[in-house]
């Protein structure tokens, strides 16, 4: 195991009765990295985050945090880590400085050192103004924030943040990605949602987790170009003929989408945007719009599920035979 | 980091009207029976005086106060234990807890201090009104105070069951409700024995947890008494910190 590895996680389980959550799971977080996990309602994403966080023990598997097995040394394995769970865990009673300070204490921060931390947290997460403030009384993006702020007051190594920005209204969503981005610079963060552009946007790395098994780990632009479908969206003020745009060298099939609009099929490493822009200039089409087309995640978890059902069905045919 | 947790605990307790609405009532209601008590008193004062080693003012006046305040507590410490740890986990900040460097131990022992803490609190408010009684005539002090210990024990008992309770469900009303049953048999529990006339040792008197306060009232200190307070104080925070604990494994 080398140093860069913070989290390590191998073969991890976990059932509910007889619900298998999280079947057979083993990934690595690397120090300094942001790692998005997604996937739909119901993957196994919280299930896994809590048994790093330590508030659920796996049926199977090892979590080791910075060298620390969490079920051998969980007071030192779990000092290493800061966790806001779905629902953030406020009490309502009290208010944000009292709230952080009890924090700071759980988290054994001594004694002298805890009006810093807590200055620091709240300095962070942008709640200065808010210290006196209870908890029950702030907006629903402020008590977001008072769990994060919750989660990073030790200074743990790595935070974990399940679905941080779900139920905030844009503004609160953009102001908290931001925050997650500051967290990124000092802390390893592991984040879950299913909210794909949030990932493309936070995340070096991305695993994609669905019916409790991980279906994929990839960099962000690995992710990107899976997500390139072989099409291409384009528009013209004096559409030509269907037959035209066929004749274009690379083009594989063409749809037309309403007036004027096309969707361009091709083959792979043969792309006709090149050719299509030429014959478009030089026959005065009018050219007016060139996107290439992406795949929603929808259609990415699709493929990629798909997939995995395919190679699981191939083996089962060559173990049968 | 116990003392963090229990701090934390009596504070949101003393925040919400519940502790004071508490404390209030119990001290009105025991005044009540307190004042009768010493008119009572009062009232059998001269036949008193005329009597060779008749009781005196404490056990005419504390020792139903006692046993009447053991009574309150018994309909009222359920309602204090109930959200505990239930309430923690409806609230979903019991994975605060389970995400700290904590263990369950502390978790639970903190949990319980804060209700020890609240309990010696409402007996020292119960013991200024037979103090009071020395302005103007002379009690028995350590019959009063053996009384006072029992009550803390006795009371402390109903705590820990109760947070037994509060670790089970996540609510707080059905917490309330079956530690209120489970406190209510083991108080009548030696019915059953007193109706069967056998003056041999039952076991169903020696589980009820009156049988074991009323000697205290009295003055006598047993230390049989002393241990099944202990041993029943242990057994429910031990079976808590283990209910938390079974919570986190798959089953």
């Amino acid at each position: 195991m080398s140093d860069e590895n913070l989290i390590v996680v191998e073969n991890l389980s976990r059932n509910y009765g007889n619900i298998e959550a999280v079947s057979d799971v083993s990934f690595v977080v690397n120090r300094g990295e942001v790692l998005g996990f997604l996937g739909p309602n119901g993957a196994g994403k919280s299930t896994t985050m809590s048994m790093i966080s330590g508030n659920l023990a796996p049926a199977a598997g090892r979590i080791m945090i910075d060298g620390l097995d969490i079920l051998d040394d969980p007071r030192q394995a779990k000092a290493q880590i800061g966790y806001l769970p779905e629902q953030p865990p406020l009490y309502r009673e009290l208010s944000v400085d009292e709230y952080l300070k009890y924090t700071a204490k759980l988290n054994r921060i001594n004694r002298p050192a805890i009006r810093a931390a807590v200055d620091k947290a709240k300095q962070r997460c942008g709640l200065t103004e808010v210290g006196g403030r209870l908890i029950g009384n702030l907006s629903k993006g402020f008590q977001q924030r008072v769990g994060i702020a919750q989660a990073i007051i030790h200074s743990p190594a790595v935070v974990i943040l399940d679905e941080p920005t779900v139920g905030l209204d844009p503004i609160q969503i953009r102001e908290i990605r931001t925050l997650i981005r500051d967290l990124g610079r000092e802390h390893s963060v592991i984040l879950s949602t299913h909210i794909l552009p949030e990932v493309q946007m936070l995340c070096n790395r991305v695993q994609i987790m669905h019916q409790g098994r991980l279906v994929l780990s990839d960099s962000i632009e690995g992710l990107q170009r899976r997500m390139q479908s072989l099409a291409l969206v384009v528009a013209f003020r004096k559409p030509p003929d269907v037959e035209a745009l066929l004749n274009i060298g690379g083009v594989q099939d063409v749809e037309r989408l309403d007036a004027g609009r096309f969707r361009i099929s091709y083959l792979a490493e043969n792309n006709p945007d090149k050719a299509l822009v030429e014959s478009a200039v030089n026959q005065h089409w009018g050219l007016s719009e060139l996107t290439p087309e992406k795949m929603s995640l929808e259609q990415v978890f699709v493929d990629i599920t798909r997939a995995e059902f395919a190679t699981s069905i191939n083996e089962s045919e060559a173990e049968a035979l | 980091m116990i003392l963090t947790i229990a701090y934390r605990e009596l504070r949101s307790l003393f925040m919400s009207p519940l502790a004071w609405v508490m404390l209030a009532v119990v001290q009105g209601i025991l005044a009540y029976v307190f004042l009768m008590q010493v008119e009572r008193f009062l009232q059998l004062q001269p036949r008193l005086a005329a009597m060779a080693d008749a009781p005196g003012l404490t056990d005419i006046v504390v020792a139903p106060l006692l046993g009447n305040a053991a009574f309150i507590l018994l309909l009222i410490m359920p309602l204090l234990t109930m959200r505990l740890i239930s309430e923690e986990r409806r609230n979903k900040t019991l994975s605060l807890l389970l995400s700290a460097p904590l263990s369950m131990t502390e978790i639970i022992l903190g949990k319980f201090l804060a209700m020890i803490i609240f309990v010696a609190l409402m007996v020292l408010l119960l013991a200024l009104m037979p103090l009071s009684l020395l302005l103007g005539g002379s009690i028995d002090l350590g019959m009063l105070l053996s009384g006072l210990l029992g009550l803390f024990l006795l009371a402390s008992s109903f705590a820990a069951l109760g947070l037994y309770m509060s670790c089970l469900t996540a609510q707080p009303t059905i917490a309330a409700i079956s530690s209120f049953g489970a406190l209510l048999l083991l108080w009548i529990i030696d019915w059953s024995g007193s109706a069967g006339a056998a003056a041999d040792i039952n076991i169903m008197a020696y589980l009820s947890m009156i049988r074991h306060y009323e000697p205290m009232l009295h003055g006598v200190f047993n230390s049989s008494d002393f241990i099944y307070y202990l041993l029943f104080i242990g057994l429910f925070v031990i079976l808590s910190i283990r209910r938390l604990d079974a919570e986190r494994l798959p089953h």
